[in-house]
């Protein structure tokens, strides 16, 4: 039983991770109508960023996230300046093989700048708190804070998207292209905003993997396949479902290990979302398809 | 010696080439001519690759097999074995837009790699498949050069095939479903049907590659099938060469795979303490030059050609 809720925790916090990249491929799918392949390499290049924020000023390593969050928006959206929007007039697939190519570019620059070897935020071990109330279970500080700032985040981009004029000009982008562009939505302004988001949230989700494991240039690329799973259990284009499906997903790898080597994990994630695709391929809710 | 040593890089070099025009041909009727979106053709490739190897090696306690069958039964089971996945793969995502397909395929991949690299008994693991001969091993006509021919006619009689089909009716469907989708169903094509065509026929061609390429290199590890290797150059290669044009296939095949070779003698003139960061900078440069060939000439250098037009009587 305490094994269980051990992995639960484990699964959770993996969840985590997996939201804050899911619900960024999935509101830029929303938009612009193209599986971002780059996106693991964002989480990669936010967490390096993190990593060299810290090591300059001598920070401790959560310092990593707001730093990581900050240059991964500016860099998102310099990217699609340079890039992506020279080639969104074309067909939305010709974005999925340029975001393709931008993942091994930000890999190899990547591996360029901070070389290939595995780093951490801060060495040493943290040493868990034991719960005797919850049956002995462990629990790190780390992965409490992991969960509480990913809630956080959520709740802060459920905000936006309910509260302020851009946050509903962008679902009402999402829901109806055509309809929004009638209307006047500025929709050059929620492009670079939907990038702002989502290269932050991916720029978390590599600080909580960075400290949650190691920094590692493949980091973000191993991710990204669970990633999209979660996108697409929750609902490609739906940021909510993109919630579900991360925790969905974050937790099935975790419990995984109770019965197949640990080694096929990403395998579960690939097969939730194989079943889904060919069940109910629009996600849990309802996505795009 | 400095002009055989030269002659038996050229030689290396184009049997190289040849391969990936095989695999960029493959990719070319799925994505070219159907506008389908697999990057996991490093999974196609490796499954591929190592069902020649353990029907075509000697038999071996480490891994499953092998069983000593002559090379072109090793070729036949390679693409039987691509073909099945092809099959599974196409099965799941034919009705789904491409960017699931995509999503897929990549997945296709990864357990691929992670099957390969995880379950010894069939593929001895991390520690590669070794000593994969080349066909007429043991006559007077082993040699690279021999294998370079027989590559080369495995390049042209792809290369007929794929071209026939493109020029055939079937052909024309898959590219009206590319250009039209819903114009093409009310024509009352199933697009769902092609789709599994193209895409089983295109990663039958991908197995073929990867079976030329293992009795080529005479080594397998999981390590050769990382998306990188297997996936990425064969999309340069098909991109820069113009995509949906057989010969521009073969030609972005040579071509990309001189640059990748040119990059590497670049990169070989750093010190060797730089030795992993010159192998980051070579796919550096070969991602930029796709994004370069994506925003100036997205036709690629041998662009499609239009189809002729009938003679309209007036």
């Amino acid at each position: 039983m305490t094994d269980i809720l051990q992995l639960l925790i484990y699964g959770l916090v993996l969840g985590s991770v997996l939201t804050m990249g899911a619900i960024g491929v999935s509101m830029i799918f929303g938009i612009l109508r193209f599986a971002h392949f780059a996106h693991g390499d964002f989480m990669t290049l936010g967490a390096y960023l993190g990593l060299s924020f810290i090591s300059a000023f001598g920070l401790s390593s959560w310092w990593a996230l707001p730093a990581a969050m900050v240059g991964m928006g500016v860099i998102a959206v310099f990217i699609d300046q340079v890039l992506y929007r020279r080639i969104r007039r074309t067909q939305p697939v010709i974005l999925l093989i340029a975001s393709f190519g931008m993942a091994l570019i930000l890999r190899s620059l990547v591996q360029l700048i901070w070389g290939s070897d595995n780093q951490t935020y801060a060495s040493g071990i943290q040493f868990p708190w034991q719960l005797d109330w919850l049956g002995g279970m462990r629990l790190k500080p780390d992965h409490l804070w992991i969960m509480l700032i990913s809630l956080a985040l959520v709740a802060g981009v459920h905000l936006f998207l309910t509260r302020t004029r851009l946050g509903k000009a962008m679902r009402a982008m999402s829901d109806n292209m055509d309809l929004a562009l009638v209307s006047g939505i500025p929709a050059e302004r929620v492009i670079m905003v939907t990038w702002v988001i989502g290269g932050a949230l991916a720029a978390a989700a590599g600080v909580f993997l960075g400290i949650d494991t190691r920094l590692h240039p493949v980091m973000g690329w191993t991710t990204l396949l669970p990633v999209f799973a979660a996108a697409i259990l929750g609902g490609i284009g739906r940021p909510y479902g993109a919630i579900a499906g991360g925790m969905i997903i974050g937790v099935s790898m975790e419990m995984s290990t109770l019965l197949i080597p640990a080694a096929y994990k990403p395998a579960v994630a690939f097969a939730i979302m194989v079943g889904m695709l060919i069940l109910r391929p629009q996600g849990i809710f309802k996505g795009t398809v | 010696m400095e002009l055989s040593g030269l002659a038996s890089y050229l030689v290396s070099f184009l049997t190289f080439a040849g391969v990936y025009a095989v695999l960029a041909l493959g990719l070319n009727m799925q994505w070219g001519f159907t506008g389908q979106f697999n990057i996991g053709i490093a999974g196609f490739f490796a499954v591929g690759a190592y069902t020649s190897a353990i029907l075509t090696t000697p038999s071996s306690p480490a891994y499953l097999g092998g069983f000593g069958m002559p090379f072109l039964v090793g070729l036949a089971g390679a693409v039987i074995a691509s073909t099945l996945l092809g099959l599974v793969v196409g099965l799941i995502t034919a009705r789904l837009r491409t960017d699931y397909l995509a999503i897929a395929s990549i997945g296709i991949a990864e357990m691929v790699r992670l099957f390969v690299k995880n379950e010894g008994w069939l593929t001895n693991g991390v520690r590669g498949i070794a000593g994969i001969d080349r066909p007429f091993a043991d006559t007077v006509l082993d040699s690279p050069l021999t294998y370079l021919v027989i590559v080369a006619l495995f390049v042209a009689g792809v290369y007929f095939l794929v071209e026939r089909a493109r020029a055939s009716p079937w052909g024309r469907v898959l590219r009206a479903i590319r250009e039209n989708e819903p114009a093409t169903a009310a024509a009352g094509k199933s697009i769902a049907g092609f789709r599994l065509q193209a895409f089983v026929l295109g990663s039958a061609i991908m197995g073929l590659g990867g079976g030329l390429y293992a009795h080529f290199f005479g080594f397998l590890s999981p390590e050769a099938f990382m998306p990188l290797y297997g996936t990425f150059l064969v999309w340069v290669m098909l991109i820069a060469g113009g995509s949906g044009n057989n010969r521009g296939a073969i030609l972005g095949a040579i071509v990309v795979w001189g640059v990748w070779s040119g990059t590497a003698l670049l990169t070989g003139l750093l010190p060797t303490e730089y030795a992993t960061q010159g192998a980051a900078l070579r796919v550096l440069l070969i991602g930029v030059l796709l994004q370069v060939i994506l925003v100036t000439r997205p036709e690629g250098i041998l662009p499609e050609k239009p189809p002729k037009l009938l003679a309209r009587k007036r």
